[in-house]
């Protein structure tokens, strides 16, 4: 018993801080951030909600926010968020029911999502500056 | 897709799962995802059709029957969605005697936020 299991090196997988990004890490870890940055979103369409149930002028304060360029920023970012875990979630939902695993699909259905996200963040903003000027 | 083929053959002949529950909250993050598809859509496009910054449009808008009803559902399925996605997320990176409080907090965070909404949705629509 010279040396058992143990006591032997064993090999070590790269740690992940080694691997380029890819398409498919940048995703995965995308859909999990947006995710977490949307519950924040979520806390302030509650406030949203509640400043509409306050009345008049709570509501033109919190509408004077969104309207400034921080509030303007926050809600770009909160429209590119919603639709990059919508179309990332659309993407795993497909995963979850056994569809679309070759790596062919799985790198089409990636561009996709983000072609899909940026394009919808665009409209919206777009039909929404439309609408309102 | 039945929930019943997550499991292997063996946990469901013996009904021994983890706790016999274990796929229950993958499962519901899902359903809570595929009732958000929809709400949450509806939802943006209606802002973008009906949100011009006036408090009066808002408040008609949101005491339509439908705006009400969706409203409610769409906050009930999004803190529930919130709630479960959260947990994965502190299961997977915290580590130490915080996840447990961390974990209770979020869960009560996320009921608290998912009433006062519900709440806030209700009293637009029944205030006189």
């Amino acid at each position: 018993m010279a040396s058992s299991t143990s006591q032997r090196m064993r090999p070590l997988s790269p740690h992940i801080q080694i691997y380029l990004p890819q398409l498919t890490s940048v995703l995965s870890i995308a859909n999990r951030i947006t995710g977490v940055v949307l519950s924040f979103y979520a806390v302030a369409l509650v406030a949203w909600l509640m400043s509409a149930a306050a009345g008049p002028q709570v509501y033109s304060t919190v509408h004077g926010f969104i309207r400034s360029w921080f509030g303007q920023i926050l809600l770009f970012g909160c429209t590119y968020s919603f639709f990059l875990h919508l179309c990332g979630g659309i993407r795993h939902l497909a995963w979850d029911a056994g569809y679309g695993f070759e790596l062919r699909t799985i790198y089409a259905s990636g561009w996709t999502v983000v072609a899909m996200s940026a394009a919808l963040t665009l409209i919206t903003w777009v039909a929404s500056m439309g609408l309102a000027g | 897709m039945g929930r019943e083929r997550m499991r292997s053959p063996l946990g469901r002949a013996l009904g021994l799962g983890s706790a016999k529950d274990g796929v229950e909250q993958w499962w519901l993050e899902r359903v809570t995802a595929i009732a958000l598809v929809p709400l949450t859509v509806w939802f943006a496009a209606s802002l973008v059709v009906h949100m011009n910054g006036d408090y009066a449009t808002a408040i008609a808008w949101l005491r339509t029957p439908l705006a009400t009803t969706l409203m409610v559902l769409l906050l009930a399925a999004l803190f529930w969605h919130t709630a479960l996605g959260l947990q994965v997320v502190i299961e997977d990176y915290v580590h130490s005697g915080l996840r447990l409080p961390l974990l209770i907090a979020m869960r009560i965070c996320c009921f608290v936020l998912g009433v006062a909404g519900i709440l806030a949705v209700l009293r637009i629509c029944f205030r006189g």
